[in-house]
């Protein structure tokens, strides 16, 4: 990750930050739902916005079945988003378009690594008992060392969600605290699993809790949360965001993650980040987007800026 | 640009609605529409005023004005079509408003795209809010059409409905007022506003093609004088007008003694109250729905910002950032927040007003958007500080501007929240659900939204209080507001009895009783000598003396007024005033006969009809009594997830100014309800029977009745009447005398808007149940408030 800005050290657990916070939800929903109606963007904006997408996509292969086959072919999907001779009818053909980062399990790191070697796209890797995150923690720490180790750059570990529903906040903000530092150089983004923490004050409250102590990026869930990223989501993870730097000055990235599948969703999630946080969070270091099918539907629209006539899937490359 | 720069840059691009279709339509026509009356458009060859598309000045289309011939033609047509259309059963009504329900679904697109071109509001406004509200809305009215027959069993059509509307949502203001009277079996002379007519005209020719019945729907072009020929006009029944307070006034006394019924929807200054636990964050939000919706020409913008002062300084903060992602321009992108301002006249008012501010020392914060070089347009801003004292913090910006105070605490968010002569609506930002409902409940509009801003729904009745206007539009209680009581025997002319109210000398009208005995004013619970201490006296019908009552002055009448401000308590608890009408009943009855022989001493009547007034007396007791705790308001089916109650509060002070005709009976039937739902009365009983007022002192002061709920104070009715009338801390009037009085009530009423309900210069049979009482006279005594709950967790 090449940022422009210095890492999130993280503060002391402040309370006071975050244990007044109520979110309403009604408000956060109308909110999300008029900023998607309110904002679009055509033609050559929407073209550099899909690419811009492409750029901030964590690609990503979180399944049981994975092998260092499928690991290969997504790492050369991640060197190479979009067929060369779209880039080249878009006038991007030199710009060296690529994903954000590759996003797999501990097991895989080694083989991403080898795969993208020279690429410069870095290694995400998932870790502490991803997803549930219920194993000891000395061996969720002990696996977050072990992906480091094998050459992952990035960690998106698992928050324990028993700490954000009984509200015990020094639990969670000392395990995470325990897991940064596990991560060495790595950056971490603590998965929240908003999915399971039942109100958007709590998501607020994680939040908080997380940059506090020292995530690198929010990230909203695992993907195998019964609700997935969702804007109202998304929103009060950015407005805790927002907070957190107006109060320490430091930066954290964002994640949406899971359910992302459309060229449209890379543009709603996009603008949401273009008004609720400005430019800044509109590029890798603080935005990623976590998905495994969304860059198809992207090459096809990105195609059809081009052509003029609808894509096929059958035309671009299996990621 | 190349993609690679815009990558760079990330904006959004130009995102331009295509125009060609309404653009067509305009050329089609030649840029020249007429009136549409009887079912034809005419007059489009003399064309006398240009509408303008506010964002660039340019002339879109040109239409005529309506004199009198042209409002005479389209009022005899909805007089001639109202007959047949009344008549027609619901279900055939309801097809029409399907049908254009159905119409206008069809050409969504084009409709917003009018709209927005007309009126210069963004394109994302017009097509997330405007038409889809009015698509609702005549959906919800065909409805209305298919069941009115059998929900308002007892009522019918009014007759030939005048709607003034406004430019700020043109055809949303068009559905509100046509769609509720068609239901209702009215038919319509409708005036848009000459600023943004074309909807209108697009409307028009939507029910030509669906076959709506000539003349059940008639359109005139024009402005203000054309708006007065349509208020003034003799053979409509109903006036419902939404638009200033100003012109408001003008109405409700063009109208006055007219017997037309009349609904107003004018101007507001609405609260918006942040808590200190709200979420700010979506309060910020409820600030750009509420003061930057449609450029701030909302009658219901939240424009008064009320901060608790210990996160004021964090709330504006939020809000200044957040006015600087505010998109103002090209209406007509969809990627524009904030379109034009609708002419440059209302930028100038709007310009003036601030430069006002500047001048009295209050800064203005606007957003640092850039503007467009044409057109009308004006960047949102606030004024961060702006005491209650500022004249920006009391009149109606009508522009995208909100000024801001703050509270420490509830009690004072309430007293600042209703330190205004408006009463349209308010928003309440907290999460605490104790602070919002008590805000809620004691801040005086009509409309209020918790934790949300201008939500509307065809099923939520909206309007004001105070000088915001009466009438609600939308829902059951709107479609009340279009039908009237089915006529049932002819009344006759109200014939008041002559009394002499000369002041008396010291020794007439003494009674003859073992100890003096005269009679007082009843006022806060005590007797009260009258200011100056003159008396009349009360003759029997064939003219001897029966004693003497106060010749009260407005003086009176003021302190009478103080006395019913301070009994407030009094609207807090339904069942408790329940219980105190029924021991009222009870102590009527202890006192029958002798109320009773007062009745037939003062009128004459036999002893079998003054004992049957009595009696009935303590039976509307016990009905009143019966309703005070039942006569609720609603739960409205709106939205999903969001509770939408309207409740009923009582006007307040009500001035009562009782018949001639059954002293007893006639006088509680008019106090009963007030009191039933919760108002307290000033009221000046017959002239000629005001005797009957002491026993009723005794009743009171034994029936538990706090002190100012009910004063009566005695005196000629037509001069008190003057005093209520014109008395801005009235509410509400209910008159019963001649015709000419009860007219200069109505028109004196203008002053604050206050609620008037006259017999119209005729007399009522008291006797008659179907006539001296019901579900309608507690509908007179109150008002909607409409409480908007979204909630989830």
């Amino acid at each position: 990750m090449s940022e422009s800005h210095e890492r999130n050290p993280g503060t002391a657990l402040e309370r006071g930050w975050f244990e007044d916070v109520q979110v309403n939800r009604s408000a956060a929903e109308r909110r999300a739902a008029s900023l998607t109606s309110a904002r679009t963007v055509k033609k050559a904006h929407q073209a550099a916005w899909l690419l811009r997408a492409i750029q901030c996509i964590d690609l990503t292969t979180l399944a049981g079945d994975d092998t260092p086959g499928r690991v290969r072919r997504l790492c050369n999907k991640a060197r190479q988003p979009v067929r060369q001779d779209i880039l080249d009818a878009l006038g991007v053909g030199d710009i060296g378009l690529k994903t954000g980062a590759v996003c797999v399990y501990p097991t895989m790191v080694p083989h991403a690594v080898k795969a993208l070697e020279g690429s410069g796209i870095p290694v995400a890797s998932v870790a502490t008992g991803f997803p549930a995150g219920l194993t000891p923690l000395a061996q969720r720490l002990a696996e977050i060392r072990y992906a480091v180790e094998e050459g992952a750059a990035e960690i998106d570990i698992v928050i324990t969600r028993e700490h954000a529903l009984l509200g015990n906040w020094q639990a969670l903000y000392d395990e995470i605290r325990a897991m940064r530092e596990a991560c060495g150089e790595a950056h971490m983004k603590a998965i929240l699993a908003t999915g399971e923490l039942g109100t958007l004050t709590n998501v607020y409250r994680a939040s908080m809790v997380a940059m506090q102590a020292g995530s690198d990026f929010i990230k909203t869930s695992t993907g195998k949360e019964p609700e997935n990223a969702t804007l109202p989501v998304s929103l009060v993870m950015l407005r805790s965001l927002r907070d957190y730097r107006d109060l320490t000055g430091h930066k954290v990235g964002f994640k949406p993650a899971g359910g992302l599948k459309t060229a449209k969703d890379a543009m709603n999630w996009l603008a949401l980040m273009k008004e609720e946080l400005g430019g800044p969070w509109m590029e890798a270091d603080l935005f990623r987007l976590g998905a495994s099918s969304m860059l198809a539907d992207i090459e096809r629209q990105l195609e059809h800026h081009v052509t003029g006539r609808y894509a096929s899937a059958a035309h671009h490359a299996l990621s | 640009m190349n993609i690679k720069d815009i990558m760079q840059t990330m904006d959004y691009g130009p995102a331009p609605e295509a125009t060609t279709d309404v653009v067509g339509w305009l050329e089609a026509r030649g840029r020249a529409f007429g009136h549409f009356i009887n079912g034809s458009f005419t007059g489009a060859d003399a064309t006398e005023i240009a509408v303008e598309n506010p964002a660039n000045g340019e002339t879109l289309a040109r239409i005529p004005a309506a004199g009198e011939a042209e409002v005479n033609a389209a009022v005899a047509a909805a007089a001639k079509a109202f007959p047949a259309w009344s008549k027609l059963s619901g279900f055939e009504r309801s097809r029409y408003l399907y049908a254009i329900a159905r119409q206008l679904h069809k050409r969504e697109r084009f409709f917003a795209v009018l709209e927005s071109l007309d009126n210069g509001k963004a394109i994302r406004e017009s097509r997330t809010a405007d038409i889809p509200l009015v698509i609702r809305h005549f959906y919800h009215h065909a409805g209305w059409a298919a069941v009115a027959e059998t929900e308002f069993t007892d009522r019918e059509a009014v007759g030939v409905c005048g709607q003034v509307i406004p430019w700020n949502f043109p055809l949303l203001m068009l559905a509100w007022k046509i769609a509720p009277a068609l239901a209702a079996g009215n038919t319509v002379v409708l005036k848009p506003a000459d600023l943004t007519p074309l909807t209108a005209i697009a409307f028009a020719e939507l029910l030509v093609e669906i076959g709506l019945p000539k003349g059940v729907v008639n359109i005139v072009h024009g402005g203000a004088k054309t708006g007065a020929l349509i208020v003034r006009h003799p053979d409509i029944a109903k006036i419902a007008f939404t638009g200033s307070t100003a012109v408001g006034r003008e109405i409700r006394r063009a109208t006055a003694g007219s017997g037309k019924k009349l609904s107003l929807e004018l101007g507001g200054k609405s609260p918006f109250v942040i808590c200190a636990d709200a979420d700010l964050d979506a309060a910020v939000e409820g600030v750009v729905d509420g003061v930057w919706f449609n450029q701030g020409e909302v009658c219901c913008a939240g424009s008064r910002l009320l901060v608790q002062e210990g996160i004021a300084e964090r709330f504006l903060e939020k809000l200044r950032a957040r006015m600087n992602h505010l998109r103002v321009g090209d209406p007509l992108d969809k990627t524009t927040d904030m379109g034009a301002i609708v002419s440059a006249g209302q930028k100038a008012r709007i310009e003036a007003l601030l430069q006002g501010a500047d001048a009295e020392g209050y800064r203005l914060e606007q957003a640092t958007c850039s503007l467009p070089e044409r057109g009308h347009f004006i960047a949102p801003g606030f004024f961060a500080d702006a005491d209650p004292a500022a004249t920006v913090s009391q009149v109606e910006i009508f522009g995208p501007i909100a000024v801001t105070t703050t509270f420490r605490t509830i009690d004072e968010a309430v007293e600042l929240a209703n330190n205004t002569a408006y009463g349209l609506s308010a928003s309440i930002w907290s999460e605490n659900i104790n602070a919002a409902t008590e805000l809620a409940a004691r801040v005086k509009a009509g409309v209020v939204w918790i934790n949300a801003t201008n939500m509307f729904d065809a099923n939520a009745p909206f309007g004001g209080m105070k000088e915001s206007g009466y009438g609600r539009e939308g829902a059951r209680e709107g479609m009340a507001g279009y039908l009237k009581r089915k006529g049932g025997k002819a009344e006759k002319p109200y014939k008041p009895v002559a009394v002499d109210f000369t002041a008396s000398t010291a020794t007439e009208g003494s009674s003859d009783a073992l100890v003096d005995r005269t009679m007082k004013n009843y006022v806060g619970g005590k007797q009260a000598r009258p200011d100056g201490g003159a008396s009349y006296v009360v003759r029997a019908p064939k003219g001897s003396v029966l004693g003497l009552a106060p010749l009260s002055s407005r003086k009176d009448v003021r302190d009478a007024v103080e006395a019913a401000l301070k009994a407030k308590a009094w609207a807090a608890n339904a069942h408790g005033r329940a219980q105190v009408v029924y021991f009222i009943a009870e102590n009527i009855s202890v006192r029958a006969d002798e109320l009773a022989a007062q009745i037939r001493a003062m009128t004459g009547v036999s002893k079998e009809q003054a004992e049957g007034e009595v009696r009935q007396t303590i039976e509307r007791c016990f009905y009143y009594a019966g309703l005070a705790d039942k006569d609720d308001g609603a739960v409205h089916a709106t939205k999903p997830r969001h509770l939408t109650l309207s409740l009923k509060e009582p006007l307040g002070v009500v001035g009562v100014l009782a018949p001639d005709e059954a002293p007893l009976l006639g006088l509680m039937s008019l106090v009963l309800p007030l009191i039933a739902t919760g108002n307290r009365v000033v009221a000046v009983p017959s002239g000629a029977h005001a005797l009957i007022a002491q026993p009723l002192f005794q009743v009171f002061d034994t029936s538990d009745l706090p002190g100012g709920v009910v004063n009566l104070i005695t005196g000629e009715r037509d001069v008190l009447a003057i005093t209520l009338a014109e008395h801005d801390a009235v509410d509400g009037i209910w008159y019963h005398g001649g015709k000419e009085g009860a007219a200069r009530v109505e028109a004196l009423s203008a002053g604050n808007l206050k609620q008037v309900w006259t017999n119209g210069g005729r007399a009522l049979d008291w006797s008659d149940d179907a006539v001296g009482r019901g579900r309608d006279w507690m509908e007179r005594a109150t008002q909607i408030k409409t409480i908007w709950v979204p909630y989830g967790a």
